[in-house]
């Protein structure tokens, strides 16, 4: 149990925090299909941050001391370097959508398209192969909380809740779900966010109230690649032990998915990510959960094929948005350009 | 004759096509710019390899390798073209695909899986008949509308869940692509079409050629000896033109652009819009279905059917290949011939600087980026005015002129 827990919410914590970076461009107007791309960009600038910093004396010195403290900052300053280069990213979204009225659809594939391509074409100078891994080391000795890491013996039974979420877990998965309560608080419940939400259903009315609608929509597509770009370093860091190659599995896809499933509300999405992390951990894992711990693994023992495993986050979205889909409201001017002239 | 040039100039096809070569040749100076940045940025490549990486980057088709000496050499290369050939086949069925919903308001990103899709059903049905006792051509053209079959069926999925219930299609397609990237690993997976005699190449399918089903060569290893060429390009220009006919010429497309105009004033017209999208992600389907076929029908490439994780880049590469061609079926001919002329580079780089070839998917991206606002490259391009007449300017703009765009396209090609 306290594995499926783990496993799921390393599943579905960057899905959630990259569904709501979904939320916030479309909430203000802009359709974000470059989640995946920024993503994908996001994850080599975290993991190249990374294995530039493991060079510096201090944290090669903080790793040999075992100063767990100096590397929980590192892996902050790799979140925060991964949200300004996914921001900066998506400025190239914000500028094609907002300012020359370009297809969003279209400006959003492309970015797609160059992220993975910009990100592998530097990969292979930088490490002459496909994939950018940490200079030394790997993710969990540098990065994962464990018991030792606060003076607890290995052998200790921490209880239950202890298990599940403080041993073999990183600070990056709680660092998420709290940056995920306060942006979903700001964009309901401050100016700043009904505002964001305005420009999002009728800009022109916004507009006529004062508010400056391309203002509103560079934030919220900046926001939006922030978000993205942390997301996606936060996948490498805790599902593919910190390593960049042009690749997120589909998950900014996902993302998208579960925000549309999620019906653009964060609490909805928050479901909606623990679902469907769900059912990837099974995807990815069902071979070891032991759901009550008795050393039998069950889905293993059913005998169905491993294939059908891996459908079935697909198939789930797709039932569960044959649904829903009747029932759900998008933001009604997302994807379209914001016009002065229009009424 | 400046008369006609005036005329020719101000026509919105022409603009169109303008705005294309545009973005092309942006794209390629951004790709000579991150060569020379990098180069300058990296101190083991020499000032020579950075200017021998912007070369190839601009004419790498005409290259033919290095000398003795280590330079350059340029010239007509025929395997580079043939190899360009082949690689644009199922570029431009994909192209078409793209281009083909999109003509019916829908973004069709689920074309990697139809082409998965239609990769399975040619490959399983050229390699489960025996050739034996039914003539290889029969087998052949059983497996390409197999091919064809499977992707119709694999697009017209999205299709229904738009048009009857409501889901976006983009997510559809997503959804469906990694659902056929695992379907595919399943069947062959436990099917017996396994390369077990040659040991080495785990994880791939047994050619074509080893059940004797190869597309027709049909002259063209004539034309470009030593390449993989083969009647595979000749089947896929015929199916552009069939396609534009098709939307241009037929009531079935009149309908089909009609949805994508305005869905509820076609349903008001008493088109039946419901059954025009399902039939237009089908035909899209079909088409990338169809791609796929010719691709790997070709009996000479392998497929490495464990592809759960990845989806064909030949699927996705179909977007490019549509925006670009503003969604003219003629013009993806020219633009899928385009983007394989890049993979090519891309090969070249690779082999003879120390870049590598994602450079050219870099290139291709930032086309895309810049044909989201061709429209406004197409305003930004001087109006050239007739002296007298004031409706110079006033061409109808659902009059769109296939003929010059093909003569530019010629010329980029």
């Amino acid at each position: 149990m306290t594995f499926l827990i783990q496993q799921t919410l390393l599943y579905a914590v960057p899905l959630m925090i990259v569904a709501l970076a979904g939320v916030f461009a479309e909430r203000s107007g802009i359709i974000n299909l470059a989640l995946e791309g920024i993503m994908i960009f996001g994850a080599f600038i975290g993991v190249l941050f990374v294995r530039n910093m493991q060079s510096v004396q201090a944290f090669a010195d903080a790793y040999a001391n075992k100063q767990w403290l100096t590397l929980q900052g590192l892996e902050l300053l790799a979140m925060l370097t991964a949200a300004a280069m996914g921001a900066l990213f998506s400025l190239l979204l914000s500028f094609a959508s907002i300012n020359l009225k370009a297809d969003q659809t279209i400006g959003g594939t492309a970015l797609n398209l160059m992220a993975p391509a910009l990100v592998l074409f530097l990969i292979r100078i930088l490490a002459n192969q496909n994939t950018l891994q940490m200079a030394s080391g790997d993710a969990a000795s540098w990065f994962m909380l464990k018991k030792s890491t606060f003076g607890i013996p290995k052998k200790q039974d921490i209880g239950f809740l202890g298990e599940t979420f403080i041993n073999k877990v990183y600070l990056a998965t709680y660092v998420c779900i709290i940056l995920f309560i306060i942006l979903a608080i700001i964009l309901y419940k401050t100016r700043f966010g009904l505002r964001l939400r305005a420009c999002g259903e009728n800009p022109q009315a916004a507009d006529s109230l004062g508010i400056n609608v391309y203002k509103m929509r560079y934030a919220g597509t900046t926001i939006s690649g922030a978000l993205a770009g942390m997301g996606g370093f936060v996948y490498a860091l805790t599902t593919t032990n910190c390593t960049a190659n042009g690749d997120v599995a589909g998950f900014g896809f996902l993302a998208l998915a579960v925000m549309i499933f999620g019906n653009w509300n964060p609490l909805n999405i928050a479901g909606a990510s623990l679902l469907f992390g769900l059912f990837k951990c099974i995807a990815a894992a069902y071979a070891s959960i032991d759901l009550n711990g008795d050393g039998v693994y069950l889905l293993a023992q059913i005998g169905i094929s491993s294939h059908l495993y891996r459908m079935l986050p697909y198939i789930v979205t797709l039932v569960v948005l044959a649904f829903t889909s009747k029932k759900s409201r998008a933001p009604k001017a997302e994807g379209i350009p914001y016009d002065k002239g229009t009424r | 004759m400046k008369e006609k040039l005036q005329d020719l100039y101000n026509k919105n096809g022409t603009r169109k096509v303008l705005a294309s070569l545009i973005s092309i040749l942006i794209g390629l100076v951004v790709g000579a710019i991150v060569v020379i940045a990098v180069g300058l940025s990296k101190d083991t490549i020499t000032t020579q390899g950075m200017w021998d990486g912007v070369k190839l980057i601009f004419a790498g088709i005409l290259s033919t390798g290095r000398n003795a000496a280590g330079v350059l050499t340029w010239g007509y290369n025929a395997q580079s073209l043939g190899n360009m050939l082949f690689r644009a086949t199922p570029l431009i069925m994909t192209g078409l695909s793209v281009a083909v919903a999109y003509k019916t308001g829908l973004f069709n990103i689920g074309a990697p899986g139809q082409y998965l899709m239609g990769t399975m059903a040619s490959l399983m049905i050229a390699l489960s008949i025996p050739t034996s006792s039914v003539p290889a051509w029969l087998v052949w053209l059983l497996a390409f509308l197999g091919g064809c079959l499977a992707g119709a069926l694999w697009g017209a999925i999205p299709g229904a869940l738009k048009a009857l219930l409501g889901i976006n299609e983009v997510l559809a397609c997503i959804m469906t692509n990694w659902l056929a990237a695992n379907i595919v690993t399943w069947a062959f997976d436990v099917s017996n079409f396994k390369n077990m005699v040659e040991n080495t190449k785990s994880g791939y399918v047994y050619k074509t050629s080893f059940n004797g089903v190869q597309t027709a060569k049909m002259g063209m290893d004539k034309l470009f000896p030593g390449s993989q060429v083969n009647g595979g390009i000749l089947i896929a220009i015929l199916v552009a033109i069939l396609v534009y006919i098709l939307i241009n010429k037929t009531t079935l497309g009149y309908e089909l652009k009609a949805c994508g105009a305005n869905r509820h004033a076609a349903r008001y017209a008493g088109i039946n819009d419901r059954r025009d999208i399902i039939l237009s992600m089908a035909i899209a389907g079909a088409l990338a279905g169809g791609g796929a076929a010719l691709y790997w029908l070709a009996g000479n490439t392998e497929f490495y059917w464990s592809t759960y994780q990845s989806l064909p880049s030949a699927g996705f590469n179909g977007i490019p290949v549509a925006l670009l061609a503003v969604n003219n079926p003629i013009g993806v001919i020219f633009t899928g011939i385009f983007m394989a002329m890049l993979d090519i580079v891309g090969v070249q780089l690779t082999g003879y600087t120390a870049y590598n070839e994602y450079i050219t998917d870099v290139i291709i991206s930032v086309i895309v980026y810049l044909s989201a606002f061709s429209l406004v490259i197409q305003m930004m391009l001087p109006k050239w005015k007739k002296k007298g007449g004031p409706n110079a300017n006033a061409e109808p703009a659902a009059k769109t002129a296939p003929k010059p765009e093909t003569e530019k396209g010629d010329k980029e090609a």
